[in-house]
Parts: C-alpha cells; sequence; structure tokens
C-alpha cells in the first residue's frame, strides 16, 4: 500500500545494482537530503543544534567509520574515542599552524593522519582476532588519550592542557569558534556526513566490502579464496580510522569548540559508538544513521521526560539512562541482532504486502 | 646507586601486592570464560555492585531509597540497624547468586550458541546496566567499606627491612592481607575445577557446549554455578579494593586493568591470570619508576596494555593459553 515495487522493472545491471533500486527508496532519500539541506539551516535554533542535530551528524560519521571495521570487516574496535582523539588534535594543530588553509581541507587531512595511527593500531590485527584484539585496541584506547595530555606540543603549551578552536570561516561563514551560527555549523557536518555515508556505500558494496566481508565472515576461508587478509583488514582500519577521525575532528572543532581529551575522547566515547553500530545494526549504512539518532535521542528524551516532566534529580535520571542503554543493548542483541536496520527492513517488507498478512 | 636499587625492590614488591589484586579480578574473569566461553566485561562492575551491595547491607540502608524519594516524595534513609561483617558477607553473597541466576535466565540462556563477540558485547550491556542498577539501588556517593582488615603500614616488615638494608620498606598490611586471602582463594577454585564433580562439569561445558549437553550435563545449572563464583570472587576482589580506595565508581574500572593482565596470562589458565597479574603489577610499577618520569608519569594507565599488546603480537594465545587451531 505505502510501499509498492510493483512496476519498478529494472531493465539493466546497471539499474539493479544501484544503492536506492526501489524507486520509492530513491525519492525519500532525495527528499530527506532536500529537506536536510534546503530547510532545516533556515528554522534550525541553538537548541536543536547543539541538542541533536550536530552530535546526531557527527556521531553518525563515527559510527559509519566503526561499522566499517566492525560490521563489514568483522575487527572489534574499542579504541574509536582514541582516533576521535587523533583527528580533533590533528585538526587543531594544522588550524593553528596553517591558518591561511581552509578549515574543510584541514578536516580532511585529520582524517588521514587518524586513518595513518588507525592503520598502525591495526597491525597486530593479523596475529590476533576478536576480543583479543578488541582488548588489544584499549591499547590505542588509553595510549593515545596519555599521549594528548602529557606532551604539550599537541595542545600548543596551553596553560590548561585544553585545547580551544580558533575561529575559522568557509566562504565568509564562520563555521568554528564563538561567533559560528548553528547554521553554518550544521551544514559543514551535514556535507561531511553526506560525503563519508556516500564514500562507505559505495565502498561496501564493491571489491573492497566484498573482500572485507569475506574476512568477516571466515577469514582463512578468505584467504584461501584469494583476499589478502593484510590489504583487507589494514584498508578496513584505515578507512574506518579516516571515518572516525573527521567525525573527532568535527566534535572538537565545530560541535565543542574546546575539549580536553580525557573527558571527551574517554573510554566511554569508545562504547557509545559500539553501542551505536550494535544497536543500529551491524553492517548496514542505514544501522549506523538509526543508531546514531537512537543513541542521540533517547538520553534528550529520556531527560526531558524524567527531570522536566517528573521532576526527578538529574543523577538519578543518569543512571537510569545507563540501565535503559544496557538493558537494550543486552535486548537487542538476544532478539535483533541485526538492530535498528533490520527492523526497519521487516516495516518495510510488512508496508508491501499491507494489508494482507502473507 | 644502591638506594636505587633498594627504592627499585620496595617498588617490585609493591607491585608484586598490586599485581595480586589484579589477579583477583582476572581470576573472575577466567572462571566464567573457562566456563562458558563467555568473555565478562561486567567482572569489574560487578565487584563495584557486591561491594555497594555490601556496605549497603551493613550501614541497613534502604534499597533504591533514591528513586522511591524520588517517585513518591518520601525521605527514606536507613533501616536504622547495622549488619555485622560476617552476616553481611554472606547475606551479599547471597544477592550474588541471585544475580547470576537473573543473569542465566535474562541474558544467557538466550544467547547459547551464539559467537563470542556476540556474548563479550551482552557483557558490556550487562556491565552499563549493572552499574546504573547499582547506583540507583544504593546511591553513587563515594563510601567507605570496612569489614575490620587490618590496614596502614606494616611495621614489622619496616622494622626488618630498616635493619636488613637501613630502610624500611612501606608495605600496606591490606595487600598482604589481600595476597594471603587471593592464595587462599586461588588453591580453593584450582581444587574445585579439577577434583570435583562440579568442576569437572564445568570444565566440559567449557571445552563444547553441545557435547556437555549431550553427556547429561545441565548447561544451565553450570552456568548460574560459575556465574555464583565469578560473583563471589567479584565480591572479595570488591572487599578488598573497596578496602583500599573507597566504593566508587572507579572501583568497576580495575576490570579494564584485568583485560590485559588475561591478554598476557591467556585467557582459559588460572594460573596465567596470577602469573599475568604478577608481570602487569611488577611491569608497571618499576616502569613507571625508571620510565615514567622521562616521559611525564601516569604511564600506568596505557602500560599495562602496549606490553600485553607487543606481547601478543608475538604469542598470540597468551603465556599459558591453549593454542587456537582454525580450520575451515
Amino acid at each position: 500500500m505505502f510501499y509498492r515495487e510493483a512496476g519498478d522493472f529494472k531493465t539493466s545491471y546497471r539499474d539493479d545494482g544501484q544503492t536506492f533500486p526501489i524507486r520509492l527508496d530513491r525519492f525519500g532519500y532525495y527528499a530527506i537530503l532536500g529537506v536536510a539541506a534546503m530547510v532545516v539551516p533556515f528554522v534550525i535554533n541553538d537548541y536543536w543544534a547543539s541538542a541533536v542535530l550536530l552530535p546526531f551528524l557527527i556521531y553518525a560519521i563515527a559510527s559509519l567509520g566503526l561499522n566499517i571495521l566492525t560490521g563489514y570487516a568483522g575487527q572489534v574496535s574499542l579504541g574509536t574515542g582514541g582516533f576521535m582523539a587523533v583527528g580533533a588534535y590533528a585538526v587543531y594543530k594544522l588550524m593553528t599552524a596553517f591558518p591561511d588553509i581552509s578549515i574543510l581541507i584541514h578536516i580532511l587531512l585529520a582524517g588521514g593522519i587518524t586513518a595513518m595511527v588507525g592503520i598502525a593500531f591495526g597491525l597486530p590485527s593479523l596475529r590476533i582476532k576478536g576480543f583479543y584484539l578488541a582488548v588489544a585496541t584499549l591499547a590505542a584506547q588509553f595510549f593515545l588519550v596519555w599521549l594528548f595530555n602529557k606532551v604539550p606540543w599537541f595542545y600548543n603549551y596551553s596553560a590548561s592542557g585544553q585545547i580551544t578552536a580558533p575561529e575559522r570561516t568557509v566562504l565568509g561563514w564562520a563555521v568554528t569558534g564563538p561567533a559560528a551560527s548553528p547554521a553554518a555549523k550544521y551544514l559543514v557536518c551535514l556535507a561531511f556526513v553526506f560525503l563519508a555515508a556516500w564514500i562507505a556505500r559505495n565502498l561496501t558494496r564493491g571489491m573492497i566490502g566484498r573482500k572485507w566481508m569475506a574476512i568477516r565472515d571466515m577469514d582463512i576461508a578468505a584467504e584461501i579464496i584469494g583476499v589478502n587478509p593484510l590489504t583487507a583488514k589494514l584498508s578496513a582500519f584505515g578507512v574506518s580510522s579516516f571515518f572516525v577521525g573527521i567525525s573527532g575532528a568535527l566534535l572538537f572543532a565545530v560541535y565543542l569548540g574546546a575539549a580536553e581529551v580525557g573527558e571527551a575522547f574517554g573510554i566511554n566515547k569508545s562504547f557509545l559508538v559500539l553501542f551505536m553500530v550494535i544497536i543500529g545494526g551491524l553492517g548496514s549504512i542505514f544501522g549506523s544513521f538509526a543508531g546514531a539518532a537512537f543513541m542521540v535521542l533517547m538520553p534528550v528524551l529520556l531527560k526531558n521526560l524524567l527531570v522536566g516532566t517528573l521532576g526527578w534529580p538529574t543523577d538519578l535520571a543518569a543512571y537510569i539512562e545507563l540501565m535503559i542503554v544496557g538493558a537494550l543493548i543486552i535486548f537487542f542483541l538476544i532478539v535483533e541482532p541485526h538492530g535498528l536496520a533490520r527492523l526497519w527492513r521487516l516495516v518495510k517488507e510488512k508496508l508491501r504486502l499491507w494489508p494482507f498478512p502473507h | 646507586m644502591m638506594d636505587q636499587l633498594i627504592f627499585s625492590a620496595e617498588v617490585f614488591l609493591n607491585g608484586l601486592m598490586t599485581g595480586v589484586m589484579y589477579s583477583l579480578v582476572a581470576l573472575g574473569f577466567v572462571l566464567i570464560f573457562k566456563a562458558s566461553g563467555v568473555f565478562n566485561y561486567a567482572q569489574g562492575v560487578l565487584a563495584l555492585f557486591a561491594a555497594l551491595t555490601l556496605v549497603g547491607i551493613m550501614d541497613g540502608q534502604v534499597p533504591f531509597r533514591h528513586l522511591i524519594n524520588a517517585m513518591f516524595g518520601t525521605h527514606l534513609e536507613n533501616f536504622g540497624w547495622t549488619v555485622g561483617p560476617v552476616l553481611a558477607i554472606l547475606l551479599t553473597a547471597g544477592v550474588m547468586v541471585i544475580l547470576a541466576i537473573l543473569i542465566e535466565k535474562l541474558v544467557l540462556q538466550h544467547l547459547v550458541g551464539q559467537e563470542p563477540i556476540i556474548l563479550f558485547m551482552a557483557t558490556i550491556g550487562l556491565a552499563y546496566f549493572l552499574e546504573g542498577l547499582g547506583d540507583v539501588m544504593w546511591g553513587a556517593d563515594i563510601k567507605t567499606l570496612d569489614v575490620g582488615l587490618p590496614q596502614g603500614i606494616s611495621e614489622t616488615i619496616e622494622q626488618v627491612t630498616a635493619n636488613w638494608f637501613g630502610y624500611g620498606f612501606f608495605i600496606d598490611r591490606l595487600d598482604i592481607w589481600a595476597t594471603i586471602i587471593a592464595a587462599l582463594l586461588v588453591a580453593a577454585l584450582v581444587a574445585f575445577s579439577q577434583y570435583t564433580k562440579q568442576g569437572r562439569a564445568m570444565r566440559a561445558v567449557a571445552d563444547d557446549h553441545q557435547a556437555a549437553l549431550s553427556v547429561g550435563i545441565s548447561l544451565q545449572f553450570i552456568w548460574i554455578m560459575v556465574w555464583s563464583i565469578a560473583g563471589f570472587v567479584a565480591l572479595v576482589a570488591g572487599i578488598m579494593w573497596g578496602t583500599k580506595s573507597g566504593v566508587q565508581f572507579s572501583l568497576s574500572l580495575i576490570a579494564l586493568k584485568a583485560l590485559p593482565v588475561l591478554m598476557l596470562g591467556g585467557f582459559t589458565s588460572i594460573p596465567g591470570a596470577i602469573v599475568g597479574g604478577l608481570i602487569i603489577g611488577v611491569g608497571e610499577k618499576l616502569f613507571e619508576f625508571w620510565i615514567g618520569p622521562l616521559v611525564g608519569g601516569a604511564t600506568e594507565n596505557w602500560f599495562a596494555y602496549v606490553l600485553a599488546l607487543i606481547f601478543l603480537v608475538f604469542r598470540p594465545q597468551g603465556l599459558f593459553g591453549e593454542r587456537i587451531i582454525e580450520r575451515v
């Protein structure tokens, strides 16, 4: 009824293989993109930008990155927070060292630097796998946070040990610093999210993505059929860290404005992004967005409900939030290991047949 | 030069003691991993939860008082009684058993046969849930825990070493007691898993769930038993760490320290947990003492991980771990 593909015939492989093979999906996607780019910037206000939209967009990039590594290539990483810190500090150093170059280039370069760091820490994945590797990536997390805390060069010898984003403009609009308007910040993040999702989608359905999935499903078998585990694993680490680095750079420069490494990029950030990936759906681009939206929106809603409506103390609401997050993780792992993305797929299937049950 | 050596010796001894504490937490991991193939990230939070419950019972706190107060506008605080340490420990052990049963019924039962990494992530969820539950139940303020374990500097050792080297070593008496208790606990656990029927059943389950089921071992019972034991080990670890540094959130982070210990020792080996704990404990203290000042200190945060990581690259199964054989 609502969701149909009848009459949507493909006459070429090209049509069949595109990202949104169903016409309704394609138009829906264009519509969402149109609204996001044309309508939202005009109605956005500070609250929506800082509480919902900016974190959603930024975490969506991180979640895409981790999903490539964990969902597509099967390498569990708990070092996401550390890699986000690399992105943040890289963009900070670049911003302060080369003030004349556009911040957009800095952010991309920060992603590149993070990719290299990610590959370095991904090297052990050739020898160890599974949760041994998950624990090994904690080494990256703790070492990087310690490094940025202890070496003053990274925070330009500032007295507080914090890094603060100076004002930088894109086409004359301030996107970082206190003068930046919510719409400008939002549009920059949106551009990077679009880019990231586009790259991720096209990588994962091409040859590289198939290699990653072969490694994920059974690495030894993949090696036998001719997938080079070295390049497959390291490319997954590289691409994943590239996205995570961009998201860290945006989180620091555009969203937070100032950051202290232990607070902003601690181990909790790693888990947060991992939860986004699990709840959203491992191995799904849509899932990365759904998971990020869920993990960003849920605390806001809970806080509004518990603190705003019921008048409970804030700390109690925070603990209940922890419980709900934990319970949801377990719930999703038991009931729907493919996460929200799978639920969405089920809804679509039901809608296709509606009103007939079979 | 002589001074340096003596200082190093003291640091070494203190490292050994810390290592024992790490081993205590790591033991809980190994037990669960051996028996169910579950890598239990929640072990540290279990220790925190046990310590919180112990303090709560000892002080006669009303469970969930903050929640009840917020929901009904009441002002509940304490029941008004206090419970002795021994009884409180027994009661807490009871709570841990109930928790084990609940975890088995609500979580693990539904995840039989899933991949290890899925189980691992489920325990991360469990850790978050328990952390929230512990805070909602007992409040998140820092609590002191005193079950009557001796604390403070050990004068005897200071005296003896002062006579020998002319410099008194500073060793906390609590650490000595922790070492003794840990040794007893390990002996008991090894004996249990080697010489009793349940222990054998436990090892059978660890080897192969399906095969164990088919020879009539109740998976459910074994899992509840193992999680209860792990809860008990968590309680002991919680008592030690809680007495040492207060019952607070950071307690659950020692679990993160236990992970490299396990990677070093091998996930399936009880001796591995002990040796790994000692190596990490001594290693990080000595590294901090020798190299720390050169690089700005606080190397303890990452040394254990990096050491374990480097070690794993050369020996992926850890010191005492079983060799991983993979076939297509």
